[in-house]
């Protein structure tokens, strides 16, 4: 992780205002995911312009350097590997974003690769089959992703800013079949490992 | 019955054949039996004569599209008569039994495409009293034919005259206008993520309008331009989020643990009705656009209803109901009740007469845009090309 003396600064000075003003809870098994930095303080940050980036405020203690603007993607490593963690794509049912106790020990050997190799990040991709509209995809895919990095989060202790999430919905269909078996090859997250 | 209110054409005295079925949650359950409402109002008969080639095409079309039937002379209600040049399209619309001219014009300038629809609006405008829809545009997702990439693009409200938005070379998805704009806001992986995207067609430019950790997508704005809804998934599940349209006064206004999708607005801004699955139920719910609790809106039983488009005189919902394996489009009334089930297709958008709809059938394995006249239940396909066609987006 390329955290720099600024960056835990600002983060700890964060933590402590957010346990001053006593945090809101989240819905249980939901974390933040990694992008801007302000999504690191969960809802600090409703008044930043959707678009280009704000300078942030800096907190009591911070030395005054500017953080840059970071983007998804930008604080995660470049280089991915599709391959490493391609046996371990986990499946769905149909319609669903739980992790079936049967697929459970491949995010255990996901969590295992990342404890291994703790300069790698993890991008997990959901998809969804056709059988459902394509917004609708789009936000079951986002779920099932985000199922597995919880899955990683809490039941691994793997540090949620090393994972990040992102859905195609149906657009990235791993078998272009109309059948059942088509359709349950289609309804899986990915494992993408992001290298430095 | 509330039919009359949607569709009354009081000066044509036109019969309603009042046989909707309206669907149950009895009739729901996957029976292969006809539950389709039936047409509302009837087809007008007119007879269209003395064009050739395209503008006999595009004036055929573009009236069948809004409930007219073409059949001949003689048994018409109304009487189109012209010609057309190549520099300009003439017409003459008769009321055929009182002899009444309502209209005679010659439309020059453009291209013969752009006359002829121009005179097709006139001609709804004389004999429904309705602004035409000829002259609208639609924006789309666009897929290669491989499937591999989507592209978004725009074109006439047919399908023809189509332009490419985006060249990424990725995947592109749920574009939406700015009302009164040539200005789309769409999702794009360009970045390898899912951001939205923020893209004035008259000057070229494009700027990230929400890139934050997770997925950013299905943009919707105010019919008054000034905020827009989106589903952002940066606290950990996809939520509703509404900003500015300048992206400043981002608020969170979901707050589950499920997933949201789809948001549309009210025409008066104050409500955002979208998809979501609550005590593991899909349904449509409304929400205030200046947050507090959600509440479902009640679609007499079709199931997992999603996609909601508000129509822009407020009085229907259409979405898309999946049943099975198959997606139906349907409406509502927005204060929930019973929903007449139209035609087999997904991915609705209301015209901006609150009348026609454009949306996505698949067809073998892609999918074309076709256009509903949602009081006739006539349905006619936009042009075809190689790739999917999908999301459109009909603008405002």
């Amino acid at each position: 992780m390329k955290c720099t003396k600024v960056l835990n600064l600002f983060l700890a000075s964060v933590m402590l205002v957010t346990i001053a003003a006593g945090c809101k809870r989240n819905p249980k098994n939901i974390t933040n995911i990694p992008g801007q930095p302000p999504t690191r303080v969960g809802e600090g940050d409703r008044a930043q312009p959707v678009g280009a980036g704000n300078p942030l405020p800096m907190g009591p203690g911070a030395t005054g350097a500017p953080i840059k603007d970071i983007r998804p993607g930008d604080e995660m490593n470049q280089n991915e590997d599709r391959t490493a963690l391609a046996p371990q794509t986990v499946y769905f049912e149909f319609d669903r974003s739980a992790i079936k106790p049967s697929e459970q020990p491949k995010l255990d050997q996901v969590a295992t690769y990342l404890k291994s190799n703790p300069n790698f990040q993890l991008k997990v991709e959901g998809n969804c089959d056709e059988r459902g509209t394509e917004e609708y995809n789009r936000a079951l895919g986002e779920r099932r992703a985000i199922a597995a990095r919880e899955y990683l989060i809490q039941k691994h202790n793997i540090e949620s800013g090393r994972i990040t999430t992102v859905s195609f919905g149906e657009d990235k269909a791993a078998d272009p079949g109309k059948t059942e078996e088509a359709y349950a090859k289609n309804r899986r997250d990915e494992f993408v490992v992001l290298k430095p | 019955m509330n039919l009359s209110r949607r569709f009354l054409l009081p000066t044509l005295g036109l019969l309603f054949s009042c046989f909707i079925r309206q669907i149950s949650a009895a009739a729901a359950d996957d029976q292969p039996v006809e539950v389709y409402s039936r047409a509302a109002v009837r087809v007008i008969p007119i007879s269209v004569t003395g064009y050739s080639g395209e503008a006999n095409s595009v004036v055929k079309f573009d009236l069948e599209v809004i409930g007219f039937q073409i059949t001949d002379s003689a048994t018409a209600q109304y009487n189109l008569a012209g010609k057309n040049d190549g520099s300009q399209v003439e017409g003459r619309l008769t009321d055929r039994l009182s002899k009444a001219s309502l209209l005679a014009k010659a439309y020059t300038g453009g291209t013969t495409r752009s006359q002829a629809h121009t005179l097709a609006d006139e001609v709804v405008q004389a004999i429904l009293r309705v602004s035409g829809i000829a002259r609208t545009k639609i924006a789309f997702k666009g897929e290669s034919p491989d499937g591999r990439t989507s592209e978004i693009y725009i074109s006439d409200y047919d399908g023809q005259n189509s332009i490419q938005v985006t060249r990424d070379n990725s995947l592109a998805a749920a574009p939406a206008w700015v009302p009164q704009h040539l200005h789309l806001l769409y999702t794009s992986y360009k970045s390898g993520f899912a951001w939205l995207y923020s893209h004035n067609l008259s000057t070229g430019e494009r700027r990230p309008f929400a890139k934050f950790g997770g997925l950013n997508t299905s943009a919707a704005i105010s019919p008054d331009g000034k905020r827009v809804a989106m589903i952002l998934s940066k606290t950990g599940s996809p939520d509703v989020w509404v900003s500015n349209i300048d992206g400043t006064g981002l608020t969170q206004l979901t707050k589950t643990a499920v997933d949201e999708s789809s948001p549309c607005w009210s025409p008066d801004g104050s409500k955002i009705c979208f998809a979501s699955k609550i005590d593991e139920r899909r349904g449509l719910f409304l929400i205030s656009s200046s947050g507090g609790p959600m509440s479902r809106l009640n679609v007499g039983g079709v199931p997992s209803p999603s996609e909601p488009d508000w129509s822009p005189d407020g009085k229907s919902i259409v979405f898309t109901s999946q049943r099975g394996g198959g997606f139906d489009i349907c409406t509502v009334a927005p204060s929930g009740g019973n929903a007449d089930l139209l035609v087999a297709g997904e991915d609705p958008s209301w015209a901006p007469n609150s009348r026609t709809v454009v949306f996505a059938r698949r067809v073998g394995s892609k999918r074309v845009l076709s256009l509903l006249d949602v009081p006739t239940k006539r349905v006619k396909d936009t042009a075809q090309v190689a790739g999917s066609r999908s999301q459109p987006s009909w603008a405002k």
